[in-house]
């Protein structure tokens, strides 16, 4: 009996100058593939433009929680200085607001911040122990000096030949790699 | 311009933007590539070997760090009558230091958050250290105001909001709890800040790590980092957020620091200077720990090609330009007192250029005032020696300089019969010291096992990172 054949879980290209990546990456969004991903060992702005990327939902969600931080310090110092525990010093108002600001905007900093780093942890879907562009030895490189273009297989246009054959032909590309799933 | 039908519209866009300004090329000396860059930061944290002087300097470190224990031992045993404050001097070492420490944190926060949005390329091969030690400047700070409670675990519910038994809630119209809302926002913000920027440098020594260990070590704090795209997407959205959340925040912290003198009517506590005045003091007492930390760093682990004579000039520069922001704070101070025509405000000023601690006020204007105008001159200012000995004269002036303030205002009181002297006690100068080798053990900690340079970032300034032709 053969063992069952596991599909891959894409082909990956790898690339020694950062031009060439960024160069394949337009190429295959030009050639119709969308399911795929570009590694660099440093932030390329021109990288994230090739492969279409949409615009972060990050900073819609640091100012959510930037406006619930300053709520919530202002609401807990209100709560607390005129609801729950009043005190009547010489008469002056239970809501002084001119001093409940400064810890209200070192909340509403600590809920931005916190939802910065969180907000990008979950929409890059990290922690995640697992991935299987991982099991492509050379792939060690990607935080050292090499960048890679992988093409997933769950890309309607991808075929192993075809897109492999597409790979190669692209310019400096140094090796192509199957990634086991 | 002539242009090929088939050109995208981002294309387009792109190269109607004026090109990004050259990079300056003594930011990086001799000839590095990604992978010598790599290299070169990596192996400091991952050799095997750790070289003598790293043993020397944590066991001086940590001795001195014992200290600390030793004097918060007897200050729990037998009490805050151990440390010097006393009526009419409430305030001693602890908010001295305290005041000290969170401004030596400033720089790091100053280098990491404002020069990125300045977009100043040289902060890049100092930010991470710079970092690391505003953690633990803070962390050093954060010591005092909670053991100056003496009994710190009765302490936690005029501190913190939380629902206790008693049904008591904090003072929020205390300077005192505005302090803990933003010390204890800056140590988490700093926190997040520095950590975010390890996290690609952790995926680094994941893959370079020898030792599995060390790889899975390296590997759960990486949380699976990969480098992608998206990553960088929503990686360099979120630095540069925190970058503008960090900047205000720093600017509020040693505002409400200098609130908690400047709200209370003491002379010379009472002046509206006090916020600019405490935040140029802040960034320029930190850029002189920066320096004292750089130049030996620099020399032991033969970082010369990545922090170049550039980088520590332009410290020197700061440092300069905050200096005197500080110094017209002091003559402001001197001015105000005169002018406000208020008899108390000008027997504080006068009181404290001659009076019991004169020798205090002139040490602090040879260092703040004259001494740092040296670094006018441009033979000093990028000398190595020289700037190894200024750094020390700008700390041992910035703690002067909160000395006079705290204890040259409260030691004459508005009636002579509460007139009084201060002087710190042996756990006084013990739990200082003690915090400056709990500082420095910290800081041997992490240029043994993290990068001391951000490896990512210094990709991205090499010649080689450049994208000459867009296709």
């Amino acid at each position: 009996v053969k063992a069952p054949r596991h599909r891959l879980y894409g082909l990956m290209a790898e690339f020694h100058a950062p031009a060439d990546v960024v160069a394949a990456a337009q190429a295959a969004h030009a050639a119709g593939y969308r399911r795929m991903e570009a590694y660099s060992p440093y932030p390329i702005e021109e990288l994230a433009e090739a492969l279409h990327l949409h615009h972060s939902k990050l900073p819609m969600l640091v100012l959510i929680g930037g406006v619930v931080g300053g709520l919530a310090g202002y609401g807990l110092q209100y709560w607390s200085s005129v609801i729950e525990y009043p005190m009547n010093i010489g008469g002056r108002p239970f809501h002084s607001w001119p001093a409940f600001i400064v810890p209200a905007f070192e909340t509403t900093i600590l809920f931005a911040a916190l939802t910065a780093v969180l907000g990008m942890l979950a929409l890059n879907g990290l922690p995640e122990p697992y991935h299987p562009v991982f099991n492509v030895p050379s792939f060690a490189l990607a935080t050292r000096d090499r960048f890679f273009l992988a093409i997933e297989s769950r890309d309607p246009r991808f075929d192993e030949a075809e897109t492999r054959r597409f790979l190669e032909g692209l310019s400096g590309v140094t090796a192509v790699a199957e990634v086991q799933p | 311009m002539a242009r090929v039908p088939d050109d995208r519209p981002d294309d387009i866009a792109r190269d109607a933007l004026p090109p990004p300004p050259p990079l300056p090329p003594e930011l990086i000396a001799g000839e590095h590539t990604f992978g010598s860059v790599t290299e070169k930061i990596a192996s400091l944290t991952l050799t095997r070997r750790t070289p003598l002087w790293w043993f020397a300097g944590f066991a001086v470190s940590f001795l001195l760090f014992m200290g600390l224990l030793w004097a918060v031992v007897n200050l729990l045993f037998r009490g805050i009558g151990v440390w010097g404050p006393n009526v009419p001097i409430g305030w001693g070492f602890d908010i001295i230091n305290l005041v000290w420490w969170i401004g030596i944190g400033h720089a790091g926060t100053l280098i990491s958050a404002i020069l990125l949005l300045l977009r100043q390329p040289w902060r890049t091969s100092i930010n991470r250290f710079a970092e690391a030690m505003t953690l633990f400047a803070v962390a050093c700070a954060v010591f005092y105001p909670i053991f100056h409670t003496g009994r710190p675990w009765l302490a936690a519910y005029w501190l913190f909001p939380y629902p206790n038994t008693m049904g008591l809630w904090p003072q929020f119209r205390s300077p005192l709890i505005w302090d803990v809302f933003a010390i204890g926002t800056y140590a988490s913000v700093s926190f997040l800040f520095w950590f975010v920027g390890l996290i690609p440098d952790f995926a680094t020594l994941r893959d370079r790590a020898k030792s599995k260990p060390w790889k899975v070590a390296y590997g759960m704090l990486a949380m699976g980092w990969r480098g992608s795209a998206r990553h960088w997407h929503n990686y360099d959205t979120a630095y540069l957020l925190l970058a503008g959340l960090a900047t205000p925040l720093v600017i509020s912290v040693h505002t409400v620091v200098s609130f908690d003198f400047a709200i209370g009517i003491v002379p010379g506590w009472h002046a509206t200077i006090f916020p600019p005045y405490f935040v140029a003091g802040a960034i320029y007492a930190g850029f002189a720990m920066v320096l004292t930390l750089a130049i030996p760093l620099r020399k032991f682990y033969r970082l010369e090609d990545f922090i170049t004579m550039t980088h520590l000039e332009n410290m020197a520069k700061v440092m300069l330009a905050t200096g005197l922001i500080v110094g017209y704070g002091y003559m402001t101070e001197a001015f105000m007192s005169w002018y406000s025509a208020n008899e108390y405000e000008r027997f504080m000023i006068v009181n404290r250029m001659t009076g019991p601690y004169w020798y205090m006020y002139a040490a602090l204007i040879l260092c703040n005032v004259v001494m740092i105008n040296t670094l006018w001159v441009k033979n000093l200012r990028t000398s190595v020696p020289y700037l190894f000995f200024i750094s020390f004269v700008v700390s041992v002036g910035m703690w002067l300089e909160r000395y006079v303030i705290i204890v040259t205002s409260l030691h004459r009181d508005f009636l002579p019969s509460s007139w009084g002297m201060y002087s710190g006690t042996a756990y006084d100068w013990s739990a200082f010291i003690g915090t400056i080798g709990f500082f420095l053990t910290l800081f041997f900690l992490f240029i043994r096992f993290l990068p001391v340079i951000s490896i990512f970032e210094m990709r991205t300034i090499l010649p080689e990172a450049e994208l000459k032709e867009n296709p």
